[in-house]
């Protein structure tokens, strides 16, 4: 490809680059949009920047973009320094969640542009558009107008003309942000199929946490300018490192209380129930924690408590809610001390508990995650 | 008061206003087709002798020729001058710095056209400039900033920045972003405020009365000058043409902007 | 035009582009500066800088000191050319606000074509010649002109129109209208209309509802109208100087004979001061009119 890079940059291994957020911090007077964010993408990656509005994301993407000075900190594409190469000379594709078509070219005018500022002969250039054109399935409105395409095409458009000079980073900003909800499940399959395709790396922001975990190799979790926690969908799902993490992502139950080693796990004792898990939390003795238990490892029974094999936590409930979902059911408990918990049975697993129903709400211990409790987190969901 | 009787004496005032604001300028172009020596109107004969006057007349072809040199100048100077002004004060980060700056552009149409008349007379004549092309134009350019400035800064303010972004990332520099985006869509209003610079010259009368000689003399001195001295019909030809000229550029200019709008 | 169009919010839009990153220090922030550069230095010097050069020489000119305004005031002769100068333009702005604020009101209850064409018909003197509109007048209103033939009709007249205030008037009305009607739609298309028929659900006959409801919200409009036309008429040369008469000069004509004709550069100054400072003042009171207005509104809420 006959695009200028960046001079003194290693060759790249692959078609994508890596990464590097070395302390990367951005602030507003005296306000902190971003705080020591330290991170690594790797070539090729496709990773999602997940958190609600006001967590820094965007403000990081701006900061990988060019778009936005880094206040301290380091960044670094392929190992080299681009704090001080401005946006246009950085070769990074942008995707915005308002398309940003230029609304006096045509949708080829408009993906050659990038072409055009690289010089790029017009044959080669043609060729260029009409096979991005291609990669986003519209091939046949070359010569059509932004604001003749609906919102969905024009989404495409954008990403033709962010792809099409093979960037060796794409970054997207809520892309799939302003359109319905059936339009963005399809673009999402799209945009998978294109990272596929493309081979750079993915940058993604967005504040779906559904959207998250159907688009990315990995997320990273933003709140309050820093961030969460950085792993796979499974291992932020299963492993939650934080409070905020485990509210984030997907649904779970919470119980609150004094946390006491036990063995080579704890005891977590609240008000209404006493219950082991596996885990440790810093702090030590008496510490107050909170365990995070998914819905799916929950099992609720009106079998005999003497039954219930030693190990296994029981507490008493009584169902206050049930939600049908068709492939599954959601029941909504209440514990002794007011706390409380979501159970999900699978269809062909269901029990025949109802709205009022008392039964034991059961677990294994291995199946919680002990974590430090923070009263502010609360505030935040509700 | 009856309703309908407050909607008749409404129409009647705006048909009065509309008449008053309209009519005489109508007035000037049969004049100009009059056979006659006296500005009587309404004219008994019709031909084109004034015209052909006009035309024959070296006074004012020379004041004809010397408006239009000087309007399409300033149209020029002061639409590049305007524009930039106007761009830089939309992204200058210093909202304080922008807001003086904005004060002094604008100015020229505040600060009574006889003061700065004075004012220009008094140092073109130190500079040697009085009577020159390069004088006439300067003058001209400072009254008609204002007008490119508002009407540049009006279209930076539909103008959707975040484009300019979107242009840094695909690779464009600041200048070619500025080139191949801002530009042509600001360009309807750039245009009007070429246009109302060309007219704002074309049109000015105190401070050329001022700065004025006998080997340049504009279009409108040349007719102050003409009003003050006979009254003989050439000037109503000579009206009838401005007249013309001036509403085929505006409506042009219009129209202009119209199908740019339209092809979006 | 657009600033006549909003004369209650001035000022351009405060939306500023992220700063792209790679420069730093004063021209990162402060590049667009450089654009405003050239323009402010032609308005530095061929405004900025002759004009003080004009309001200095009122104090210098021929000899330091206030001779030239002791020379000005001294005279009843010259101070009748200020009142009558101000006389004047009060009159136009009086008579410019009875006849345009119907006519921009009929622009808000008219439909969109009839408005449109209303709209057309207030632009159009913006695009016609000073010089050809004063010399149609000359036309009208001379002793043999339409308006006299048609007065005679009547067996009036003819009256002196021209040379004389009336015909100064009459021009000067014409060519300012656009400055009154422009700021008055501008406000009253702002009104929300609603108040009006909730006045009248509330039991206040139309005429009731439209003063007590709808002209002290068009105030702004009226004020910002009014000054704009008072300060341009104050500086009027071309009409007065055409269709007055010389023996009832207004100051710009004064400057001018002054200035052109007799060379005395220090009174042309101490009047532009004159001129000038009237100018700043009106624009002053017409500030703090609206910013007092403004925190009405606020207050109220």
């Amino acid at each position: 490809m006959p695009v200028d890079r960046p001079e003194g940059g290693t060759a790249p291994t692959a078609k994508g680059a890596r990464i590097d957020l070395r302390g990367m911090t951005k602030r507003f007077g005296a306000s902190v949009a971003v705080d020591d964010c330290t991170l690594t993408v790797e070539p090729g990656e496709f990773m999602t920047f997940l958190g609600p509005s006001g967590s820094g994301k965007t403000t990081t993407l701006n900061m990988i973009a060019g778009f936005t000075d880094i206040s301290a900190g380091g960044l670094e594409i392929d190992d080299l320094p681009v704090g001080g190469i401005p946006a246009h000379k950085r070769d990074i594709g942008v995707v915005f969640q308002h398309y940003a078509l230029f609304p006096h070219m045509t949708v080829a005018q408009n993906i050659a542009f990038p072409l055009r500022q690289r010089k790029i002969p017009k044959a080669e250039r043609q060729r260029m558009v009409a096979a991005a054109l291609e990669t986003v399935q519209l091939p046949d409105h070359a010569a059509r107008y932004p604001g003749e395409l609906s919102g969905g095409q024009q989404q495409r458009v954008a990403l033709a003309r962010a792809i099409v000079f093979s960037p060796r980073v794409l970054l997207m900003d809520e892309p799939l942000g302003a359109l319905d909800r059936k339009l963005r499940e399809f673009l999402q399959l799209e945009i998978k199929r294109i990272h596929r395709e493309v081979g750079s790396t993915f940058v993604f922001v967005t504040h779906d946490q559904e959207e998250a975990l159907i688009l990315s190799d990995r997320i990273a979790v933003f709140n309050n300018a820093k961030i969460e926690q950085v792993g796979t969908a499974h291992e932020l799902y299963e492993r939650p490192a934080t409070l905020f993490v485990a509210r984030f992502l997907g649904e779970s139950t919470i119980l609150r209380g004094t946390a006491r080693p036990d063995g080579a796990g704890s005891t977590l004792v609240g008000d209404g129930f006493a219950v082991r898990t596996a885990g440790r939390v810093e702090g030590g003795e008496g510490g107050t924690a909170a365990l995070v238990v998914r819905p799916e490892r929950l099992r609720l029974t009106t079998d005999d408590p003497a039954g219930i094999p030693s190990g296994t936590n029981a507490v008493p409930v009584t169902v206050v809610e049930e939600i049908y979902l068709g492939a599954a059911r959601k029941l909504e408990v209440i514990l002794p001390g007011g706390a409380r918990g979501l159970v999900r049975e699978q269809a062909g697993a269901l029990s025949d508990l109802r709205v009022g129903d008392r039964a034991t709400l059961c677990w294994h211990p291995d199946d919680g995650v002990l974590l430090p409790d923070d009263p502010t987190i609360e505030r935040i969901f509700t | 008061m009856s309703a309908r009787l407050a909607r008749v004496a409404l129409w009647a005032t705006g048909v009065l206003v509309a008449a008053w604001l309209v009519a005489p300028t109508l007035v000037v172009i049969p004049l100009s087709f009059t056979d006659k020596v006296s500005l009587t109107f309404p004219p008994t004969g019709w031909s084109t002798r004034w015209y052909a006057n006009f035309f024959s007349d070296s006074a004012w072809m020379m004041a004809l020729a010397n408006s239009l040199l000087v309007g399409v100048l300033v149209a020029v100077v002061a639409t590049v001058l305007g524009t930039a002004a106007a761009f830089g004060l939309s992204r200058w980060a210093s909202r304080r710095g922008a807001a003086v700056a904005n004060v002094f552009l604008l100015a020229p149409m505040i600060v009574p056209g006889i003061i700065v008349a004075i004012g220009v007379y008094a140092v073109f004549l130190k500079l040697q400039l009085a009577g020159s092309l390069a004088g006439f134009v300067a003058a001209h350019t400072v009254l008609a900033l204002p007008f490119v400035v508002t009407s540049v800064t009006a279209a930076l303010g539909t103008f959707d920045v975040r484009l300019e972004t979107a242009a840094a990332s695909l690779g464009a520099g600041r200048l070619a972003t500025f080139r191949q985006v801002t530009l042509p869509l600001i360009m309807p209003g750039v245009v009007s405020g070429a246009l109302f610079a060309f007219v704002t010259s074309f049109d000015e009368v105190v401070v050329s009365l001022f700065i004025q000689s006998p080997t340049l003399v504009t279009l409108p001195v040349q007719m102050y000058s003409s009003v003050t001295r006979e009254t003989d019909p050439t000037l109503a030809a000579a009206a009838t043409m401005i007249l013309v000229l001036t509403t085929v550029l505006v409506t042009g200019g219009l129209a202009l902007s119209a199908r740019r709008n339209r092809a979006r | 035009m657009a600033a006549l169009l909003s004369p209650v919010a001035p000022g351009g839009q405060a939306r500023t582009a992220p700063t792209p990153s790679g420069r730093s220090g004063w021209l990162a922030r402060h590049w667009p500066f450089l654009l405003i550069v050239p323009a402010l230095l032609v308005l530095l010097a061929v405004f900025v800088y002759p004009v003080a050069q004009t309001f200095v020489s009122a104090f210098t000119t021929p000899n330091p000191g206030m001779e030239n305004f002791s020379w000005f005031f001294g005279s009843s002769a010259n101070v009748a050319v200020l009142t009558r100068t101000f006389s004047t333009a009060l009159w136009s702005t009086l008579i410019c606000l009875a006849l345009a604020y119907p006519y921009a009101y009929l622009m808000t209850v008219a439909s969109p074509r009839a408005r449109a064409a209303l709209l057309l018909i207030v632009m159009l003197p913006f695009w016609t010649s000073l010089m050809v509109r004063t010399f149609a007048w000359l036309v009208l209103l001379q002793d043999t002109g339409v308006i006299n033939g048609f007065l005679g009709l009547f067996g009036v007249g003819p009256f002196g129109l021209v040379r004389s205030q009336v015909g100064v008037l009459v021009g000067m009305v014409q060519i300012l209208m656009p400055f009154m009607v422009l700021p008055l739609y501008s406000v009253m298309s702002g009104i929300d209309r609603r108040l009006l028929t909730a006045a009248q659900s509330l039991g206040a006959r139309p005429i009731v509802a439209l003063a007590r409801i709808f002209v002290p919200l068009s105030l702004p409009g009226v004020a910002a109208g009014s000054t704009m036309v008072f300060i341009t008429s104050l500086g009027f040369y071309v009409t007065p100087a055409l269709l007055g008469s010389p023996s009832e000069a207004l100051i710009s004509q004064f400057m001018y004979t002054q200035v052109s004709g007799m060379l005395m550069w220090g009174r042309g100054g101490a009047m532009a001061v004159v001129l000038f400072a009237t100018t700043l003042l009106l624009m002053g009171l017409l500030g703090l009119a609206m910013r007092a207005g403004r925190r009405r509104k606020v207050g109220a809420r």
